[in-house]
């Protein structure tokens, strides 16, 4: 979900609030065109021309990128044709329905890192096993293996990664007398988020009038937990969210930030957290690499050479999708084509150079070219070197069907009890765990 | 066959009878006075046509509303007793009334329900009275009536959307207008989205702008309808404006009043749109302890974020039964207010 609603946000977020009334009625519009489409496919222009549908949500970058059209002039006989759908709470939805029905899915669909795992334990015999068709030691291996099936099937090509890192204002910094040297900050919290809390606190202690050090609890539990080893399953598939070490790690770090005053109490994405940005509240926030261009957008011109970026405590990684070719597609081969071509590292940088989604593909590193005014705004930090260093060292997680509500429950129900409504760690906690429990069904 | 001019013209003519008496009856071929024979076959024809025609024309509706609202709703009824998975469609396990039973021993139901009747409650209350209101102000001859009357019904042309996010500014903590505002009176800043009551009367205010207009509309209708010799004879009796308010336009206005009762609860027993939008990223919660979370939300909650269709089709149709009980109780007091009168 966080994936999908920072890219709608980069369309505004009106665009994102509006999609759910009228994007459903346009979605709706759509399908039926979909449907009819498909026989006129080859009729279509009389040229015998294939037209290749590609389902996504939010912005991916490849139409901004020039992408389709670029693959449209290698190869004359293909159309591509790009179905947006903005939220992911109600593209996935209706991907799972199709998919079961075995009718009205796009040639390739998005699957975003929240629902992989979902994809991969329910759906593998619906998706084309790609992993023939690929020289898969292209992609980063923890990016492969959480769309492998246990069989070896792999039904998802990588295409972005969010490592983390941190950005910071270093004005702001340096007003509340911490260090703002990058490599300095980053010697000092290495290790552990905690590390960085505790800069919080000290922080708080000089802070800047009506500023604090952080936008919020749960931006911290995030980042924390998108690099435990483990988080709410194990490597057997079975739930362990109240066992887990990462879990936990996390959950201390984020109700030490709720329990202080180090935290600007914004939920991410909504109209207040832009606002945030754009009147410098807060001081740093755990960023991945997708987030950069969000925060040069929202931050404005004011905050240009203020921003800076340092090296996360540790490696993380939050959001991240994958291209799927449906098995029921009528143009398989055609479709598999197209989804390796615009998932192949040099596709990668370009989509990066433009969106700066983050590839997948470690090959790509080397040829990786920010925007001159993004690397300015941000006080020149090496960002293609601190995102791609966090990148490697990203330790492979086990992800579980229904991750994506349990994070949602300790996230929104747990630490927000805490943090905007004064509760206990204690009851946030049992809170989040009597919502796991209706998730789980138990 | 017939052609549509025709047809048309049949029904035009039989609406001219007499309810109750079936047109066929009364001008059928016998009233032609056409000799049998060469033409009996029309007349048969048109007999059939006098049958058959109305229910052709009803028919669209039919069909659609079968196809669209009867199919789903039986199909919903069949999903609410079993097992069934978003992920996973095709395995769908017999549950019996499981999902029912779930919901009536879970916390987050009744929850839900709660919060749908509260907020329909605060919403729809003094949405009503406000409309009823401002359609009194209306009645007035008033300079350039209609454009008060286009602004009134704006923003229920509105979309939930806009209004929605227009709502969530005023209403944020940090920043907001309305805390602005309290402020400026010297009250300290409300939470609005975080706080039980906060966060339904914030909701509620975003439904009650959207259709205070749109009730007063039709409240200011129904009042033109009243006869002006009630209001004539009201005054020379003495009664005040205030006094022909209560005792002309009020009882005048019963009906409609019913009417809006009737389309709000139902309304209000939907809510869903507001409350997940001003809700932000994780809307479906309602709140970190689904402070306004409505049955409706409960509903898209467990069916498209956590992916448990079964148990959002029992939801779906305990939301139907507690409109039916609703509409019972509305039925009820109908009639108790007609012998009254």
């Amino acid at each position: 979900m966080r994936t999908s609603i920072r890219r709608s946000h980069r369309l505004g977020a009106f665009v994102a609030v509006a999609a759910l009334t009228t994007g459903l009625l346009a979605g709706c519009a759509k399908d039926s065109d979909d449907g009819s489409s498909d026989d006129s496919d080859g009729g279509s222009g009389g040229k015998g021309k294939t037209t290749l549908t590609i389902g996504t949500f939010g912005v991916f970058g490849y139409k901004q990128a020039g992408l389709y059209d670029e693959y449209m002039k290698l190869h004359p006989d293909i159309s591509i044709k790009e179905n947006v759908t903005t939220r992911t709470d109600v593209y996935w939805p209706k991907v799972l329905t199709r998919l079961q029905a075995g009718s009205g899915t796009d040639d390739i669909e998005a699957i975003e890192i929240g629902n992989i795992t979902e994809a991969v334990q329910t759906q593998a015999d619906k998706f084309v096993d790609l992993g023939k068709d690929v020289d898969k030691s292209q992609w980063l291996d923890w990016k492969n293996a959480q769309a492998t099936t246990k069989d070896g099937k792999l039904i998802g090509l990588g295409t972005d990664v969010g490592p983390m890192a941190v950005c910071y204002r270093k004005d702001m910094f340096q007003k509340a007398g911490l260090p703002t040297d990058r490599a300095k900050l980053a010697q000092l919290w290495k290790g552990d988020w905690s590390k960085y809390v505790d800069l919080g606190k000290q922080y708080m202690k000089k802070a800047p009038k009506g500023t604090k050090f952080v936008d919020s609890a749960s931006s911290v539990y995030n980042a924390a937990v998108g690099g435990a080893s483990e988080r709410y399953y194990d490597k057997d598939g079975n739930v362990v969210w109240d066992k887990s070490e990462g879990v936990k790690k996390a959950w201390d770090a984020a109700m030490t930030v709720a329990t202080s005053d180090m935290s600007a109490k914004l939920k991410q994405f909504d109209p207040t957290w832009d606002q945030g940005f754009a009147n410098g509240t807060f001081a740093s926030i755990a960023c991945p690499a997708w987030m950069v261009g969000y925060i040069e957008q929202k931050s404005g011109d004011s905050g240009k050479g203020k921003w800076d970026v340092a090296a996360a405590p540790a490696a993380s990684n939050w959001g991240g999708s994958f291209l799927g070719v449906p098995t029921a597609t009528k143009h398989q081969k055609e479709a598999v084509a197209l989804a390796k071509w615009l998932t192949a590292p040099e596709q990668q940088a370009k989509v990066f150079a433009k969106q700066a989604s983050f590839p997948s593909t470690p090959s790509a590193y080397a040829t990786l070219k920010p925007q001159a005014d993004t690397t300015a705004y941000f006080s020149n930090a090496p960002l293609t070197q601190i995102f791609s260093d966090s990148a490697k060292t990203i330790p492979p997680q086990p992800l579980g069907p229904k991750d994506k509500p349990i994070d949602n429950a300790i996230s929104d129900i747990g630490i927000l009890q805490v943090e905007q409504k004064g509760k206990s760690p204690a009851e946030g906690w049992d809170a989040a765990a009597k919502e796991i429990k209706d998730v789980l069904g138990q | 066959m017939t052609s549509p001019d025709e047809a048309l013209a049949h029904s035009a003519s039989s609406a001219d009878a007499a309810p109750g008496t079936p047109p066929g009856a009364a001008r059928g071929a016998h009233g032609r006075g056409a000799p049998a024979g060469a033409d009996s076959w029309r007349s048969r024809l048109y007999r059939w046509d006098m049958k058959a025609s109305p229910y052709v024309f009803v028919a669209p509706f039919f069909v659609l509303f079968g196809a669209f609202t009867l199919v789903p709703l039986l199909y919903t009824a069949w999903y609410s007793l079993h097992n069934v998975q978003l992920s996973a469609l095709d395995h769908q396990t017999w549950a019996g009334l499981d999902n029912y039973q779930h919901l009536l021993s879970s916390d987050f139901f009744w929850n839900a329900l709660e919060n749908t009747f509260t907020i329909g409650l605060i919403s729809t209350v003094p949405q009503l009275m406000a409309a009823v209101w401002l359609a009194h102000l209306l009645n007035y001859r008033l300079r350039g009536s209609t454009v008060w009357r286009v602004v009134m019904l704006t923003p229920y042309a509105t979309s939930v959307a806009a209004a929605t996010l227009v709502f969530t500014l005023l209403y944020s903590w940090d920043g907001g207008m309305v805390n602005w505002v309290l402020h400026f009176f010297g009250a300290g800043p409300v939470n609005w989205r975080e706080s039980d009551w906060g966060s339904q009367f914030a909701v509620s205010s975003i439904v009650i702008w959207r259709w205070t207009g749109y009730n007063a509309l039709i409240y200011l209708a129904a009042m033109q309808a009243i006869p002006t010799d009630l209001y004539e004879s009201a005054a020379i009796d003495g009664a005040n404006r205030w006094q022909q308010f209560r005792h002309v336009t009020i009882p005048q206005l019963r009906p409609t009043i019913l009417f809006t009762v009737v389309v709000s609860t139902i309304g209000a027993t939907q809510l869903f749109g507001e409350p997940l939008l001003f809700g932000g990223v994780s809307g479906s919660k309602g709140g970190s302890e689904h402070q306004y979370q409505t049955l409706g939300l409960y509903m898209y909650d467990q069916g498209w974020i956590i992916g448990n269709l079964g148990k959002a089709s029992a939801i779906a149709w305990s939301m139907f039964l507690i409109l039916l009980l609703v509409a019972a109780v509305n039925l009820l007091l109908t009639r108790r207010l007609r012998k009254s009168q």
